[in-house]
């Protein structure tokens, strides 16, 4: 008896039969004229193609002018003020008549504002991610996305009332009774870092998403639970797009204005504890770029050497995540 | 010209010792049952081949012999599914550890972006099993999948540079790494090529020492060469609703199957007549 003859092998012979030659004229495009091969111009293409690479070198060209322009005054500053008396001074009094251009005081301001911002919205925000793609039903990851991302559109002047009014005043001072004065960078970062939630939860639930079910259903199969397949599969897995999130998250921090001007205070003093006022870097500039420092005076150089530092920082914390997800990513 | 079977190579039984029982199983996704009324017994210790034309609903029964269902939105299993004297959709049954005595191999290998090392470690690791030495494991599991000798240099690297074939075997091995006692497994030669698919039918002959095997095929001529027994299922317009619903047509011997099968639609679709 013979082998019994799969379907497969059954269509192929129908196929084959289809596709047999057959002496017809040949069809339409079976003529050979001279040049046939030759190219041709498409007009529409060349200039898609032209915008779009004008548009690519336009933004490397706005960048490269912004470090130019950051560049150029800080240099100014540092033919005034050595780069060591800057980075290492811990005395922050650019107006006064000794003055002092010490930095470490906004440093720390900075640092303890997005500390507390970070601290807030990294757990709350892959919490919010890992429920949103792993365990909420589709019908509330629907609804519950878009509020997220709303959440993500509000105006930070708006964030930077709620820390002021409700967060220090109320909670902080009546409900907790803490002894804090009409500031702190306590009421600030806690704003600021709700203010990131939806930024990390977004961009993280994203990168969760994209690990293919494939993977979890492997590790179902093999007797993990839910939490396991989430902490050792999907996790590792989207590892580079989860640390992408919170560098952003990072780089909304340090570089957030309006929530620091308005709630963490004005004095450049270093601040040592979390109830503290302090006077962050972004503040400090908000507030002196609305003074009437003068184009190439010591006190506008100023700005810009701040300036520059931020921009060095947020660099620094993006090379070190880069070299950070190179090391570990699992990528599928 | 005379073929043999696997069967012939072991006397089988008049009806399998039973590892594991379907009894009046209906499986629904939503409102639309895919499987009706099957009942039929998998051997221990045999390999049994389902097999049938698309969305007859192998995969389906197949997902549900471990729960593996339980994580598709709207699926529901009626019926008893008997492990053991458990019905495994009885409430307070540990899906989970129904999974790790009932492993699963898919159609498209599916290795973690983890180390070959990491990969069979993950299955011991999770389920907290008691390993004593973990490299003496994984060299086991993968000496057991065939896949030891072209692995064992590169144990650090990455599943992801091995072929289709070899992370298939990397995910079989994955699989005995937990030691279960069944294996379920879903046209896993389907993104194979015959080469890949040969090694691993002779990785299931050995397997089938061990562990009982339940394959999902579309290859006739594969579940002819590895199968003890046989379901053959097909998709019928159900006498109740109307709707098109997976049944249980034949089940039997693989001999029997394919040489004198009972059921006219079970010869039509063997002899390569139908659908
Ligand atoms: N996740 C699902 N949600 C809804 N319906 C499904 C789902 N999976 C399968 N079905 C339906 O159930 C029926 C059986 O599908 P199943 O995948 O089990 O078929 P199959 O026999 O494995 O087919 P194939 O040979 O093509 O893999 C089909 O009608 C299919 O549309
Ligand atoms: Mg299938």
């Amino acid at each position: 008896m013979s082998l019994p003859r799969s379907p497969e092998a059954a269509t192929l012979d129908r196929v084959s039969a289809v596709i047999e030659p057959t002496e017809s004229p040949a069809p339409v495009g079976r003529d050979f004229p001279a040049g046939f091969l030759a190219a041709r111009s498409r007009p529409g293409e060349t200039i898609t193609l032209g915008l779009m690479k004008l548009s690519a070198w336009v933004s490397i060209a706005i960048t490269i002018g912004i470090v130019v322009a950051l560049l150029i005054p800080s240099i100014d500053f540092f033919r005034q003020v050595s780069v060591m008396d800057f980075l290492f001074g811990t005395r922050w009094a650019p107006r006064f008549a000794n003055a002092s251009f010490g930095v470490v005081p906004l440093v720390t301001a900075t640092l303890w504002t997005t500390l507390i911002a970070l601290c807030t919205a990294v757990p709350l925000g892959l919490g919010a991610a890992v429920y949103l793609a792993e365990y909420a039903p589709w019908r509330v990851r629907k609804l519950l996305k878009p509020i997220l991302e709303i959440l993500a559109g509000v105006p930070t002047v708006v964030y930077g009332l709620f820390a002021l009014t409700f967060v220090q005043q109320t909670v902080l001072r009546d409900w907790l009774g803490f002894t804090t004065g009409a500031f702190s960078v306590l009421a600030a970062g806690l704003v600021m870092g709700v203010m990131i939630v939806p930024t990390v939860a977004s961009v993280s639930e994203d990168a969760m998403s994209a690990v293919p079910n494939a993977l979890r259903q492997g590790s179902a199969a093999l007797g993990a639970n839910r939490m396991q397949t989430t902490l050792r599969v999907v996790f590792p897995a989207a590892l580079s797009g989860i640390v992408a999130a919170i560098i952003l998250g990072v780089s909304r921090a340090v570089g957030e204005t309006m929530i620091v001007a308005i709630a963490a205070g004005s004095q450049a003093r270093i601040v040592g504890g979390p109830l503290e006022q302090g006077l962050t870097m972004t503040s400090f500039i908000a507030n002196a770029a609305l003074g009437d420092s003068r184009v190439g005076s010591l006190a506008y150089d100023t700005l810009f050497a701040v300036g520059l530092l931020l921009f060095v920082i947020t660099l620094v914390v993006n090379a070190i995540s880069i070299a950070f997800v190179r090391r570990f990513r699992e990528a599928y | 010209m005379t073929r043999t079977y696997t069967s012939r190579a072991r006397e089988l039984v008049d009806t399998p010792s039973p590892v594991i029982s379907c009894t009046d199983v209906n499986i629904y996704y939503g409102k639309f049952r895919a499987v009706s009324d099957v009942t039929l017994e998998f051997g221990d210790r045999e390999i049994t081949a389902l097999i049938g034309p698309s969305g007859c609903g192998k995969s389906t029964v197949l997902r549900s012999l471990n729960r593996m269902n339980d994580l598709i939105p709207g699926a529901r299993v009626e019926g008893v599914i008997d492990y053991h004297g458990q019905n495994i959709y009885d409430r307070g049954v540990d899906a989970i550890e129904v999974r790790r005595r009932i492993g699963m191999v898919f159609q498209k290998p599916n290795p973690f972006p983890k180390s070959i090392f990491d990969n069979i470690a993950y299955g011991p690791r999770v389920s907290g099993m008691q390993v004593d030495n973990m490299e003496e494991l994984v060299e086991k599991s993968l000496r057991d999948a065939a896949l030891w000798d072209e692995v064992k240099d590169k144990l650090k690297q990455s599943a992801f540079g091995l072929s289709g074939g070899q992370q298939q075997r990397l995910c079989i091995a994955r699989t005995i790494a937990v030691q279960p006692e069944v294996i379920l497994m879903d046209e896993p030669c389907s993104a194979l090529d015959p080469i890949a698919t040969m090694k691993i039918e002779d990785l299931m002959q050995q397997l089938r020492e061990q562990y009982a095997i339940i394959i999902v095929t579309h290859n006739m001529q594969q579940a002819a060469r590895v199968a003890d027994r046989t379901a053959f299922f097909t998709a019928m317009a159900s006498e109740e609703t109307g709707d098109r619903t997976g049944q249980l047509v034949e089940y039997d011997t693989t001999e029997v199957i394919f040489e004198r099968p009972a059921d006219q639609r079970t010869e039509d679709y063997i002899s390569g007549r139908f659908g």
